[in-house]
């Protein structure tokens, strides 16, 4: 998640400290919300509208990328993505002054631009830094504790002040084979461990190719023929035999001998019509059907 | 020793593959010029659909019988490449892509024969660098043999392809979801019907399909519908590159006959679990599939029977899951993940993905109550089959299936860190205002 969990590395966005305030009341952790959860909008401000392209300065290799990738579609819009990527990649971010280039060329509102922007995961909508490191830590990553990969990442750059790369956790990169495993600016490389954290924060502060040889496309790639053995300890303590057996009480009650079993239901037919259940005769906690309720209508 | 069937995968570590005149040479482009010089469209579409070969990406629709929903006619349509591989635990396409672009991109061609499509686009995720430089090689080549580009091979057929790169958003896996991002908007997925057959891209009739069935359109074409349906069971067709990763002990990309039993695929072909480990439960096709257990193990591996187990073969990865591994961590990873990729449009699926991932945390940070358990299960009920797509059920269902699975484990779970918060001082809550509450004894 991009919750900003590494504020040292990631710079200062100008909404971190508003985003720490945020308190989620509903979870214990209070964790950060993902980004685009509560960025409100500016009602005072004036609306902007679809910038004269005489008013405003855009590079020339900018306005004719964005030109040649608009001639690909039948449609200009559907430049939208890639446009934004062109322009993010000379600004870095995708500032206001990057969507309004674009915006200029295009020849849209810089507002259709920010909706967009907002949406992908790989637009940076705040100045993270100009290259990215996205840490992989999703289900087949997280078997073979990519979280603890990324939190040395994250403590290695803090303490050797790592800057302009925007280091993150990131959903899963389709590399589970090299697992765990980050990307650096598109190169996939792994699998990592914690003890590569200190050689791989260097070299990408030196500005070099991380992990020479150790990269997906790399000449000779391999992975090691069996997978390192996961480190340490798992987190929690060895709960009970694969299968769900647990010898002190049965896997769930016998249902009653009457009626439907309280709280459990057939799961519904994901694809089916007509599933949904908001039915108002229906209780909401045991979901069976329930008489009128005669003091609401008081 | 089990062995693969190696189809798609059969020249893959051929070096230089990736380049046009190595796949020439070892019989490539053979199909598009059968495809284009030897048979017409209705054939082509009628060799697809009776090869049985079904929808490699997810929903294992046939795709002859998607392709034949295409209305005839004269008016622009579309051939969309979803090569957004983005479900946890598949890499796949990756390969394909990577190792072998021309392959997909004869895939392309004889499906826009099929289709009548004069207009292709492959929307790739924009987190694969190597391979979309890779497949922008591979598209240049081809346009400059001339396999793609106006009047192909001197027949009627005209035929452009784009790289399209996403920028980083799972639900442009779906296939609505992938058109609004290819006409340049946010990826929410659309109502369906109509169905993109019907009104797709830009309105037009499109057919979209993963990349690994149109990889396995030039086979069908090249040896005929009778060939391929030798291999797989029942209605499960053909070979499939599985993915298999989690904690085995050699992850990687294994093509098979569809029916192969679970237990060679997992331990035959990927070593099993490692030393000393068993197997608790695995996602068989992906990480929006419901768990099965040990006892599933010897099920073949087909759309039908795990269907009848209770789960599907979805994007055909495996992802194992040992018996060292705790369950709610995972089961919150999941479902943080869906938070994250849910794109707000239905509230079942915003509230609901947001909803279970605070209740795993409440039931791993020793806050939980046994009744979360039985509202996190209704919150998953009533999540399924309430959305336009099938995001918030791709969390639904493997949630539920883990507490139908392992409710016991749960229970254990949540009693064991209920334990620890109490010794510990409600020090891991971290928040102190929320400590100073449980001093004063209100938690």
């Amino acid at each position: 998640m991009a919750d900003g969990r590494n504020p040292s590395v990631t710079g200062t966005p100008a909404t971190s400290g508003a985003a720490e305030e945020v308190r989620d009341e509903g979870a214990v952790r209070a964790t950060a919300l993902p980004p685009g959860w509560d960025e409100a909008v500016d009602l005072d401000a004036d609306p902007a509208t679809v910038p004269d392209p005489s008013e405003v300065d855009v590079p020339d290799s900018l306005r004719s990328e964005i030109d040649r990738l608009m001639r690909l579609y039948p449609d200009r819009h559907s430049a939208t993505l890639p446009a934004l990527g062109a322009a993010q990649r000379v600004h870095g971010w995708c500032s206001p002054e990057a969507l309004r280039q674009v915006a200029a060329v295009m020849q849209v509102t810089p507002a259709y631009l920010s909706s967009v922007a907002t949406f992908y995961d790989m637009l940076r909508t705040e100045p993270l830094g100009s290259r990215y490191v996205y840490v992989c830590t999703s289900v087949a990553c997280h078997l073979r504790n990519a979280r603890r990969v990324y939190q040395a990442l994250a403590e290695e750059a803090e303490s050797q002040g790592l800057e302009d790369v925007d280091l993150r956790e990131f959903e899963c990169l389709g590399a589970c084979d090299m697992a765990p495993m980050a990307s650096f600016d598109g190169r996939f490389v792994g699998p990592l461990s914690t003890e590569d954290a200190a050689e791989v924060v260097g070299q990408l502060k030196g500005g070099r190719e991380v992990l020479p040889g150790r990269g997906l496309g790399d000449d000779g790639f391999r992975l090691p023929e069996t997978a390192p053995p996961t480190e340490g300890e798992p987190a929690h303590p060895k709960h009970e035999p694969a299968g769900g057996d647990w010898p002190d009480a049965p896997e769930q009650a016998p249902p009653p001998a009457e009626g439907p079993p309280p709280h459990r239901r057939a799961i519904p037919e994901p694809f089916g019509p007509g599933t949904s259940h908001a039915g108002a005769e229906l209780d909401p906690l045991t979901r069976e059907t329930r008489a009128e309720d005669e003091e609401d209508e008081e | 020793m089990t062995e693969e069937t190696r189809v798609l995968l059969a020249n893959i570590d051929e070096p230089g593959l990736n380049t046009i005149d190595v796949y020439e040479r070892l019989g490539g482009y053979r199909a598009m010029r059968k495809a284009l010089l030897d048979m017409d469209a209705q054939a082509v579409l009628h060799e697809l659909e009776e090869s049985g070969l079904r929808g490699r990406g997810g929903a294992g629709f046939s795709m002859g019988k998607k392709a034949s929903f295409i209305p005839k006619g004269a008016m622009d349509k579309y051939l969309c490449c979803n090569a957004d591989e983005s479900e946890p635990g598949t890499f796949k396409d990756r390969l394909l892509m990577q190792k072998n672009p021309h392959l997909l991109i004869e895939g392309c061609i004889i499906g826009s024969v099929a289709a009548a499509a004069n207009k292709g686009f492959i929307f790739i995720r924009g987190e694969y660098e190597l391979q979309a430089g890779i497949l922008e090689t591979a598209l240049a080549e081809a346009y400059d043999k001339g396999y793609l580009g106006e009047r192909i091979l001197d027949s009627d057929h005209t035929f452009d392809l784009v790289l399209h790169r996403g920028k980083g958003a799972y639900i442009c896996g779906e296939e609505t979801g992938l058109l609004d991002a290819l006409e340049g908007k946010r990826g929410n997925p659309r109502l369906k019907p109509p169905f993109p057959a019907n009104q797709g891209l830009y309105q037009g009739p499109t057919l979209i399909n993963n990349v690994e069935t149109l990889c396995n359109a030039p086979i069908i074409i090249e040896r005929g519908a009778e060939w391929y349906k030798q291999y797989g069971e029942g209605t499960s067709t053909g070979t499939k590159v599985v993915s298999v990763s989690g904690n085995v002990q050699r992850p990687g990309n294994y093509e098979i006959a569809l029916g192969m039993p679970v237990r060679e695929i997992i331990f035959g072909l990927a070593g099993g679990p490692p030393e000393g480990r068993d197997i608790k439960c695995f996602f068989p096709g992906g990480s929006s599939a419901p768990v099965l257990t040990q006892e599933h193990l010897d099920l073949p591996y087909t759309f039908e029977a795990m269907a009848e187990a209770g789960s599907m073969l979805g994007s055909g990865a495996i992802i194992v899951v040992d018996d060292s591994e705790p369950l709610v961590p995972l089961a919150l990873r999941l479902a943080e993940f869906y938070r994250h990729e849910s794109c707000g449009k239905c509230v079942p699926c915003r509230e609901g993905t947001n909803w279970t991932v605070k209740m795993l945390e409440r039931i791993d940070e020793g806050e939980g109550t046994p009744m979360d358990l039985d509202i996190l299960e209704q919150v998953q009920g009533n999540i399924m089959g309430n959305c336009l797509c099938v995001l918030g059920d791709s969390m639904a269902m493997p949630v539920s299936s883990m507490l139908e699975h392992f409710r016991p484990e749960f229970e254990r779970h949540m009693e064991e860190a209920r334990a620890r918060r109490d010794l510990q001082d409600h020090e891991p809550l971290g928040a102190p205002e929320l400590a100073s509450v449980a001093e004063a004894g209100q938690v």
